[in-house]
């Protein structure tokens, strides 16, 4: 239809997904729900693209978060996400569409990705983007500026694509409606000749949870003393399914590594529970995770700023309390409290 | 090997912001500036480059007088030269506007590599790298916590979910710089290198020494900008977990998680 006639259909909202090892990303969901939404609000179908390899087959479960279609380019030489060779077959597939707004997961790769694509098609990005509404005068979207300090509302001049990527964890995500499914279209593109190429990739250890998309995250800080003491905070992180950050002073201190650092100089978050430990919760910390749903701090100094700010404060000494909370967890999630 | 770094300045980290009465900008008096700290990875990056194989280094940015004070910073650190972009006409400019100024500026150096923070800790846009690299039809290289180059061939180490990447590009290339202070450890600018500082070439340009027609700029050339400004929503202090010990507020805490907030 369309692509045999070579005309545009009417606009519609395209969402990028994000294929990675075999499945969707979370986030990926959460971006196509939200482009639901938006695409009900301008009167309008939601598409995707889905770049990757081994992703023909899995992507008509996009359809069980509102795509209607997809369109599909399945090669082996887009394992791995590259903006030299990825941009073009996305900006070609655009191209065809006339998208009303584009939108992408705020993940590494979504967040690199939107500012290439936003770079090749000269539109206006706005990245990690907290909130979207959609009224007469166009979208809007919110997004944390200066480390959290402030929101900014960003707007599109008339005609200008928006493209925005999405904060995992921040919207909400409409439950699979497993009785859908999308329509997909493949496209065929020529294997490229980048100038850039990935060399190679390793995988660390387990492949825990993903900090970025973890919804509870148990922190440790300073209070920690040492790297060995975050063996309590793995165990309590068992217990609730979590995943284990640090304070940028436990990651200086080489207690924990870079990758696991939350705030303004690491990782973004914003689980549904934030569980900061021996952290005193500087602007910096705030800036990482001021977007969680719930945050519990636990710290015997009373002054430490981040017991103001939390939901729940508990004022112990870390190394006395932990276990403790962690035998709590085990026996309500076994049945017994 | 000819090497560009482009360096934003921003407020310092520890700077309370303030919204200004206009309802969409921050109150700027009092704010102490610095170099974006990832723009400083990416000059500390580049020095080491220079150090290894020779070559040339500028730094290049966009901004009022008071930009004069990072570069110097930058050319006291190592920095051969330094170029600043200060033009009315780039108030309200766009990371695209932006963007497309840098990509005219280094066409007129002419690098081999250019470096670049991987966002900036103020507006924290995240994209003025990829974009310079798109309109010069480069490749570029994502988020870097290693980098290595030789006169063809630039190499990065790159975190990715769950592990690292390694990427290699084909020069003239860009590379956007990720990592903290711990990755980088960047470099204090030392007495001397403050004095040398000040004989190095600092060179203010406008829109019009690039060639840029500045009505495409500005406000008026911008494809996004602020709407408005606002706090976000403030978190008000909850509630101290009480308890007679440490246990008592374990079993509390653990039951209001459960129970109230449901939250595991």
């Amino acid at each position: 239809m369309i692509l045999n006639e070579g005309k545009p259909v009417a606009k519609s909202v395209c969402v990028i997904a994000e294929f990675q090892r075999g499945g969707f990303r979370s986030s990926t969901f959460e971006v196509a729900s939200e482009g639901r939404k938006i695409a009900d609000g301008l009167g309008c179908e939601l598409c995707a693209i889905a770049l990757g390899a081994g992703v023909a087959e899995r992507a008509p479960e996009l359809g069980r978060f509102g795509v209607d279609r997809v369109f599909v380019t399945d090669e082996p030489f887009l394992e791995h996400y590259l903006a030299e060779v990825y941009v073009p077959v996305i900006a070609d597939v655009l191209g065809r569409i006339e998208p009303a707004a584009i939108l992408l997961p705020a993940s590494a790769d979504g967040k690199d990705l939107g500012a290439s694509l936003a770079g090749r098609l000269r539109e206006g990005l706005a990245q990690d983007c907290t909130e979207i509404v959609c009224d007469a005068s166009g979208l809007k979207a919110r997004r944390p500026v200066f480390g959290g300090g402030c929101d900014a509302w960003c707007k599109w001049a008339p005609g200008a694509i928006p493209i925005i990527t999405c904060r995992p964890n921040t919207m909400d995500c409409s439950g699979p409606d497993m009785h859908r499914s999308a329509e997909t279209i493949r496209i065929g593109v020529e294997k490229p000749r980048p100038r850039s190429e990935v060399l190679s990739v390793q995988l660390e250890g387990s492949g825990g949870v993903e900090l970025t998309e973890a919804s509870i995250i148990v922190s440790g800080g300073r209070g920690m003393q040492g790297a060995e003491n975050f063996a309590m905070l793995e165990e309590l992180a068992g217990e609730l399914g979590a995943a284990v950050g640090a304070s940028r002073a436990a990651v200086e201190a080489n207690w924990r590594p870079y990758a696991d650092q939350v705030g303004q100089t690491g990782k973004i978050v914003s689980p549904a529970l934030y569980i900061a430990v021996g952290i005193s919760g500087s602007i910096q910390h705030f800036a990482g995770m001021g977007s969680s749903k719930c945050i519990v701090a636990v710290n015997n100094n009373p002054e430490a700023p981040i017991l103001g700010k939390a939901d729940y404060a508990v004022l112990e000494d870390l190394f006395e309390f932990i276990p403790l909370l962690t035998e709590e967890v085990r026996k309500i999630r076994s049945g017994i409290a | 090997m000819k090497i560009v770094v482009l360096i934003k300045q921003t407020p310092d980290t520890e700077s309370v912001i303030r919204i200004a009465e206009d309802g969409k900008s921050i109150v700027t008096d009092g704010l102490k500036w610095i170099i974006n700290p990832y723009d400083e990875f990416a000059l500390e990056a580049a020095l080491r480059l220079k150090e290894k194989d020779g070559g040339t280094l500028s730094v290049l940015s966009l901004g009022p007088q008071r930009v004069v004070n990072s570069m110097i910073t930058a050319l006291a650190m190592g920095a051969d030269d330094a170029t600043i972009i200060d033009d009315p006409a780039l108030d309200g400019a766009d990371a695209l506007g932006t963007a497309t100024i840098l990509s005219a500026a280094i066409e007129k150096i002419g690098p081999d590599i250019v470096l670049c923070g991987s966002r900036a800790i103020d507006c924290d846009q995240a994209q003025t790298g990829a974009m310079v690299a798109e309109i010069l039809g480069w490749p570029h290289l994502p988020v870097a916590v290693a980098i290595e180059a030789d006169q063809r061939r630039v190499t990065i180490e790159r975190r990715i979910e769950g592990g690292t990447m390694s990427l290699r590009a084909t020069l003239p290339a860009l590379v956007t710089v990720g990592g903290s202070h711990s990755v980088w450890n960047p470099r204090y600018a030392s007495l001397p290198g403050i004095i040398k500082a000040k004989k190095k070439p600092l060179a203010v340009r406008r829109l019009s020494d690039l060639g840029l027609d500045p009505a495409k700029f500005g406000l008026a050339g911008a494809k996004i900008s602020v709407a408005s400004l606002e706090k976000p929503p403030q978190r008000s202090a909850g509630r101290i977990v009480e308890g007679g010990d440490a246990r008592e507020k374990a079993r509390e805490l653990a039951r209001a998680l459960h129970e109230d907030s449901g939250a595991f």
